[in-house]
Formats: structure tokens, C-alpha cells, sequence
């Protein structure tokens, strides 16, 4: 019997939403009296005991290079294979990308049943119930899950990382790993900035900034403050910023520690991409965009003044502390 | 070429989120009902657009859902959509509904399936992947671009990271997002042909749920927004820092 969770990585570097889903499927493992264990597929440049420190014993891994590129099919395969060798009983992912293209599938093969989007550890109190976020951020529910096996997704950036002391015991994972079907023949990793999905910070521009040419005091602040850069659908279709930059409803849903929206009004479809965030900052000239009823905080002011004024005074602080 | 495009029936983005019998039901006091987005504006669309390409192409619709979808499964064949398919159940739970649509996809071996990168409202991101196990196929999840040489599909994809081009021979299974095409009104033309075209009601494979929904809840209210003079930066610098504790 085990908790096992499935440890995410790029690039040779296992990513934060790992640390997150380790931490997560430790204290589950816990509440049910078994064990968490890891598995990785792939290789990876990490020290992999190091993730002992997370809570888990004992990390799995398929050390076949194969796997460092993800075809779903094989992925649910070997995966499945793990899982049925570890018995578990709980499967855990991110639901970053790869969990994404990933968990539904072995959830189907394990004919289990499946939560993604989880922001809560399960009630396990009577049957198994897990909290997710559902209507886009704008509600909860709670599902019940009814199969002996069950698979969660964990929603990035909704659970605390806890470290403690502890070395884990990586054994490689005897699998047969299957052909691909699918070949990756280009890919582009975003590098040199920061992911906007990944990350703490993201500072987001709207129409107000009025043309893609007073884009500067944006990238000015993010650079301060080592956060992603964001625009709302309006700048994405009329090309100010490339499209992967589109946060909202149907564009990319972001959930960092800190949202500063500048010059954007707050539609609901845009909200919908961004409630998540821990706090939001709202710098908006019209004191009645409905972005200040969601946010944290907020200045009625001009962006083309308040903005360098910002900038200024992070790096004051930073120089301060 | 057959194509099949699973559409879903979701609130409106701008519908009031509310609950009702004790929190375990979605209001539908006064909501409209859409085509997803992700299934109409993306992988609708570029169903739409590679039978403008190629004519012989036939796209299939299909949806699980009770007689209330309907609307938008008219709506979806006035776009562009050649014969839809409904298996009349009502679930929430995302195994029943993607077996349901495995068994019509076994039976008529589609050549590329198509599916939303999520629904709007339960968020789920899990028909595409299941489906594609459950139909033994190559499944390519949240896809930005979808082009076809022949058999052979080349689909970029958001991967953690960045994006990658993949390449796959059909048939495929494709979660579609921003990028994949742009969304389209259905014309005049488009809607009177719809109402003549085949709108085929299928009772559901008898399956066991895997997950129920217990409940629903609202975010607590928010405190309310503090509000700082624009010539006062520093004092939001102070709150972020000291306050919040997120710089």
C-alpha cells in the first residue's frame, strides 16, 4: 500500500510543483496510515534523496532517457506499471502541463476515479472526499471519489511546501518501457524569463497602457521584482504582446503569490484567469473598474506615473533590506 | 477523413456562480448556456477549417447530455459541424462521460478526435486523455497549433516550460486551446442548414461513476480592497512587504 507520487521535471531540474505534490502526498500518506513514495521517469541532473526532506522514503525511478520527452502513452503505461508494483492506492500529480497530459490517462487505465484541480487534502473522515477549484476559480466543490484506486491533481501554488529532515532511497524501476508513438521534432523553452505559469510575480498590462510601445514601465517592474510579464485578451488580439502572454478565461490561468494588474479593468473572463493569485494589486486610473471589488489593493492613479514611482520603491526596498 | 468534435453545454463566462438544495446543485436560475469555449472556438473551428481545405472531410459532433443541450448542439452544426450525436445522460463525472463517447468512437474509427482543453465549469481537463486511452490512441494535450500533411499530424503543445512540436501519424486524440483557430459566428446559410441536419439521441452504456459531486461551496468574501494614494508608492511597498509578505 502507498501514496505515489509522480515528480514532474524539465530541463534536468525537478520544478517546484513537485516539491508541492511530495509535501502533499506526504501528509496524505500520513492521514492514511501508509507509506508516500516518488516516482521520476526519465533522468534528471537533481540529487534525488534530497527529496527525502519532503516526506517520502523512497523514490522510483525509470532512468530511460525516453522518457525525458512525454508521449501519453507510454507515460499512462509505465506509470501504471509503477503504480500497480508500489500498490497504490492514491496516485499524486500536479496539474501543471504534464499532469495535464498525463493523470486523466492513467486514471482511465487504472479505472480510477479522479480529482484535478485539488486544493485540499481529502476528507477521509467518511469515504474520500478532495476539495477543487471548479466555474474557473470562482467556486469549490468537493467530489467524492468512489474507486478503490484513486488519482489526484494538485492545483500548483494552492499547497505550502514543508521541509523537514530526511534522505530518500532511490531504487530504479525495472519497466518495460514501449515504444513512442509521437515524436517531438522542435522545442522551445522559454529561458531567460521566468515561465508565467511558474511564476511568484506576474505583472500584467491591459488597455490602459494604450500601445505596446509604453510597454517599458511593465517590463521595467517585473524586472525588479523578478515576476513573468501578463496582458489581458484586448492587448493579446490586437498583437501589443505575443498571445502565450494572455491571461484569463481562455487564455492562460495563473495562480501566483502576488498579481499586479495594470491598466485593466477586471472583466469577469479575465478575473476568472487570475482569482486564484494569493494577492492582487490593482493600479487603474478609473476608480470604478470592477478589478478593485477582486483585488487586495489598489491605487486610483495613472499607470504612467504611479507605475516608475513603484519600480523605484521596490528597488528601495530591496536596497534597504 | 472523419473527424469528431466533443462539445459540452457551460454556463455563459458571465453567468452568477450560486448554488442551491443545500449547496449541492449549480443555480440555473437565469443562465445562458454556451458551447464551451475551448470546444467551439479551437477545435470546432479547426474541424471547420480543414474541411474548408479538403471537402471530403466529415465532421462528427458529439455531446453528453440531456435534451436541454440540444441549443448548442445547433449552434455547433450551424458552424460547421455535419451530423451530431447526443448520448442522453447527465454526469458529472469525467470516466462515465469519456467511456460513453469511446464506445462512438470505436465504432466509427475516427481519424482525428477533438477535444477543449477543459470545460468551464467543472475544469476538469480529463476527457482527452481518457478517451484516448480508452480508444488505445496517441493523445496530445493542450495544443496551440494543429497542421496536417497527409497522415501526419504536427501539433505544438504547452509543456512545462515552453512548447514543443509534436508529430504524430492518425489517428489522434487533441486537446485544443488559444492558437489551435479563431472563433467564428455562424452565418445565416449555416443556421438554416443546421436545423435539417441529423441530430442522432443515444441511450448511455450502462457504467458505474467513479466520482460524486458532495458539494459546492463560494470563496469567502473577500475583506475588501485597501486602497493607497497614488503619490504614497512607498506605503504599498510597506503592505506588500510587511502585510502580505509577498516581496
Amino acid at each position: 500500500m502507498s501514496v505515489l507520487i509522480f515528480i514532474d521535471h524539465s530541463d534536468g531540474h525537478v520544478k517546484k510543483s513537485s516539491f508541492e505534490v511530495l509535501t502533499y502526498g506526504a501528509q496524505l500518506a500520513a492521514q492514511l496510515g501508509t507509506q508516500a513514495e516518488g516516482l521520476v521517469l526519465g533522468t534528471v541532473n537533481d540529487d534525488l534523496t534530497s527529496l527525502g526532506k519532503y516526506g517520502v522514503s523512497t523514490i522510483h525511478q525509470v532512468a530511460n532517457e525516453q522518457l525525458n520527452n512525454i508521449d501519453t502513452q507510454v507515460f499512462a503505461q509505465v506509470i501504471t506499471d509503477a503504480a500497480n508494483a508500489s500498490g497504490a492506492q492514491v496516485v499524486v500529480f500536479s496539474h501543471n502541463q504534464t499532469g495535464k497530459a498525463v493523470a486523466a490517462r492513467v486514471a482511465a487505465k487504472l479505472k480510477a476515479g479522479i480529482v484535478t484541480g485539488a486544493c485540499a487534502l481529502p476528507d477521509t473522515s467518511n469515504g474520500f472526499v478532495v476539495r477543487k477549484t471548479v466555474f474557473s476559480g470562482k467556486a469549490f466543490a468537493n467530489i467524492s471519489i468512489n474507486s478503490p484506486i484513486k488519482v489526484i491533481s494538485l492545483n500548483p501554488n494552492s499547497f505550502t511546501t514543508i521541509t523537514g529532515e530526511g534522505t530518500a532511497t532511490v531504487t530504479p524501476l525495472n519497466i518495460t518501457v514501449p515504444a513512442a508513438k509521437i515524436k517531438i521534432i522542435a522545442t522551445n523553452k522559454v529561458s531567460g524569463e521566468v515561465p508565467l505559469t511558474e511564476a511568484d510575480i506576474v505583472v500584467s498590462g491591459g488597455r490602459g497602457l494604450k500601445g505596446p510601445e509604453n510597454w517599458g514601465i511593465i517590463l521595467d517592474l517585473a524586472k525588479e521584482l523578478g515576476a513573468a510579464t501578463a496582458c489581458s485578451r484586448p492587448v493579446g488580439d490586437a498583437h501589443w504582446r505575443p498571445h502565450h502572454e494572455h491571461v484569463g478565461q481562455t487564455g492562460v490561468q495563473v495562480a501566483p503569490n502576488l498579481y499586479i494588474a495594470v491598466g485593466i479593468s477586471g472583466a469577469i473572463q479575465h478575473l476568472a484567469g487570475v482569482n486564484r493569485s494569493k494577492v492582487m494589486v490593482v493600479i487603474n486610473k478609473d476608480p470604478e473598474a470592477p478589478f478593485f471589488k477582486a483585488a487586495d489593493y489598489g491605487i486610483v492613479g495613472d499607470a504612467f506615473e504611479v507605475l516608475p514611482k513603484l519600480t523605484a520603491a521596490i528597488k528601495q526596498m530591496k536596497t534597504n533590506n | 477523413m472523419k473527424i469528431l468534435v466533443c462539445v459540452s453545454k457551460t454556463p455563459d463566462t458571465t453567468s452568477k456562480i450560486a448554488f442551491t438544495d443545500g449547496n449541492a446543485k449549480f443555480d440555473e436560475a437565469g443562465v445562458q448556456w454556451i458551447i464551451n469555449p475551448y470546444d467551439e472556438w479551437y477545435s470546432l473551428v479547426r474541424a471547420i477549417e480543414l474541411k474548408e481545405k479538403d471537402p471530403s472531410v466529415e465532421i462528427h459532433l458529439i455531446t453528453v447530455g440531456g435534451a436541454d443541450a440540444e441549443p448548442i448542439i445547433r449552434k455547433a452544426l450551424a458552424l460547421g459541424g455535419d451530423a451530431a450525436f447526443r448520448i442522453n445522460a447527465d454526469s458529472s463525472d469525467s470516466y462515465y462521460i469519456a467511456a460513453q463517447i469511446a464506445e462512438k468512437a470505436k465504432q466509427e474509427s475516427y481519424d482525428i478526435i477533438f477535444t477543449g482543453k477543459e470545460t468551464i465549469d467543472y475544469n476538469g481537463s480529463s476527457i482527452g486523455g481518457m478517451l484516448a486511452e480508452l480508444t488505445n490512441l496517441p493523445f496530445v494535450s493542450l495544443a496551440t497549433k494543429f497542421e496536417l500533411t497527409g497522415s501526419t499530424a504536427s501539433i505544438t503543445r504547452e509543456i512545462e516550460g515552453g512548447e514543443e512540436v509534436a508529430e504524430v501519424i492518425l489517428p489522434v486524440v487533441v486537446s485544443c486551446q488559444k492558437g489551435v483557430a479563431e472563433q467564428r459566428i455562424p452565418n445565416m446559410r449555416g443556421i438554416m442548414a443546421a436545423r435539417t441536419k441529423p441530430l442522432n439521441v443515444k441511450e448511455p452504456n450502462n457504467l458505474d461513476a467513479l466520482t460524486t459531486i458532495v458539494s459546492f461551496e463560494l470563496p469567502p468574501a473577500k475583506a475588501g480592497v485597501k486602497l493607497v494614494d497614488a503619490d504614497n508608492v512607498n506605503e504599498l511597498v510597506r503592505l506588500l512587504h510587511e502585510e502580505a509578505k509577498v516581496i
